[in-house]
């Protein structure tokens, strides 16, 4: 028989966006308040709190997860990216970019989780058609947009990644225009 | 929303694991979690102990076993190893349709095939499809492993047979026989909802095409995951001829107890039920003849 101590603090060590971090967790704190409160990673956002709209998406182990659906001692010995992680040296990820250049968001709050869902995508998918993108994205609401926006940014951010020139809708259409 | 404390334990064996459920009444087992967390933080479930499987090595595998004559799929395959597995894709349509279709991609990351055959949710895809294709578990306890064919495994909603100190380490599928093919049809509103109704079929015709095998299994159709055993037994030395089909359909439905709620009213309901039945037989029938989709 294997008898189990009373509800205690966990000491977990997580790696979030490459900073190795030491947090002593209750079992019950779920990993997008581990990120929020514990570490003040609040980039990444509680939306629907139910499993359903993905804002709290982070990249867990190189794989896109719902942070309010993962405990924090779950992340023990684990590799986290989030939002914050994108920029790097004042400059944006080529996929933080796109959604600057396609007009990819209106109030953002869906942002951090299209990032970094199309972040996981376009890792293992470079040059994806636009219905692998909808359907890479179709765990994460945006309530304001619509998607064409969303998946024009993804397209530049793949452009970008890829190596090629990337163009935005916009200037494509200006130099038609002109 | 913060789910109520429990102790919790990352168990690095079967054999830890199941003694952690013999020895803490109540125990839930936490696998990928997408139908136990959301639950818990609604405080629909308020487990004392949750024993978290996912640090036991080798439990995800999803690999065919030519001497038992079954495929084999342990308890940490998650929705989206099928959903990327060629032998999936290229030797079980079934399941390779229900895979694709569970939640929406972040669900799949985390979930377990497993994990939803043991939650016994009636609104689930993978019982359904696992009716049809005549699968069972080997469920695990201190005591040993037994094999508990599905169809012994629900007994209502969200309640199987499992002891409280049983584990599900396996879930196992026939191989395919020659000459057979499956499908799952599944309506739903949006990505993420639960299916309106979803229906998985799994047929093997003999050399005359008529039907060797029908497997026909029921989602969301009444309190728990439907075998509609009197349309497979109909099917049984029969071509899959319109009026066949459209007989099975119908003798589907009537194994179908669908409740009214806001997916829609009941006869709605029935006649989906019949309607994905024609569809996922018809689909069935092209893949069982070689051809494609």
């Amino acid at each position: 028989m294997t008898d189990l101590e009373p509800v205690a603090r966990v000491s977990i060590t997580v790696t979030v966006n490459g900073q190795p971090h030491s947090v002593d967790v209750e079992p019950r704190l779920l990993l997008v308040h581990l990120l929020r409160e514990d570490l003040n990673l609040t980039g990444t956002h509680i939306g629907c709190d139910t499993s359903n709209c993905g804002a709290c998406t982070v990249i867990l182990d190189g794989v896109p997860v719902k942070s309010c659906t993962v405990l924090g001692v779950q992340v023990d010995g684990c590799s986290i990216e989030t939002v914050e992680g994108l920029e790097q040296n004042g400059e944006l990820h080529p996929l933080q970019e796109g959604f600057w250049q396609e007009h990819g968001l209106q109030c953002g709050f869906c942002t951090p989780g299209m990032l970094m869902v199309s972040k996981a995508l376009l890792a293992s998918n470079p040059n994806p058609t636009e219905a692998d993108i909808r359907r890479g994205i179709s765990g994460n609401l945006c309530r304001c947009t619509g998607y064409v926006n969303i998946v024009k940014a993804i397209q530049y951010g793949a452009a970008k990644l890829r190596g090629e020139i990337a163009v935005s809708t916009q200037e494509a259409e200006a130099a038609h225009a002109g | 929303m913060i789910p109520a404390s429990f102790r919790y334990a990352a168990p690095r064996t079967v054999a830890e694991a199941v003694d952690l459920l013999a020895s803490h009444a109540d125990a839930k087992v936490l696998a990928g979690g997408h139908s136990l967390l959301p639950l818990m933080k609604l405080r629909l479930a308020t487990p004392p102990v949750l024993v978290d499987i996912n640090r036991i090595p080798g439990l995800d595998y999803i690999r065919e076993d030519q001497q038992a004559a079954q495929l084999r799929v342990g308890a940490l395959a998650r929705h989206v190893d099928f959903e990327r597995s060629e032998l999936i894709r290229a030797r079980y349509p079934l399941l390779w349709d229900t895979a694709r279709g569970i939640g929406d991609p972040l669900v799949r990351n985390r979930g377990t095939l497993a994990g939803a055959v043991a939650h016994a949710d009636p609104a689930a895809d993978w019982p359904a499809a696992l009716l049809a294709a005549n699968a069972s578990v080997v469920a695990s306890s201190p005591r040993g492993d037994r094999t508990i064919p599905l169809t012994k495994l629900y007994v209502a909603i969200l309640t199987t047979s499992l002891a409280e100190d049983e584990l599900i380490t396996e879930v196992r599928v026939p191989l395919p026989r020659p000459r057979s093919g499956g499908a799952y049809e599944k309506l739903e509103r949006k990505v993420g909802d639960y299916a309106v109704i979803g229906v998985g079929v799994q047929i093997a015709l003999d050399e005359a095409d008529n039907v060797q095998q029908a497997g026909i299994g029921l989602c969301n159709a009444g309190s728990t995951s439907i075998k509609a055993t009197p349309a497979e037994a109909f099917l049984v030395g029969k071509p899959l001829a319109p009026d066949n089909i459209n007989q099975a359909a119908q003798l589907a439905m009537e194994a179908s107890d669908p409740l009214e709620d806001d997916r829609g009213p009941i006869d709605y309901k029935q006649a989906m039920v019949a309607e994905l039945t024609r569809r996922a037989l018809r689909r069935a029938l092209a893949r069982a003849q070689g051809g494609a989709a």
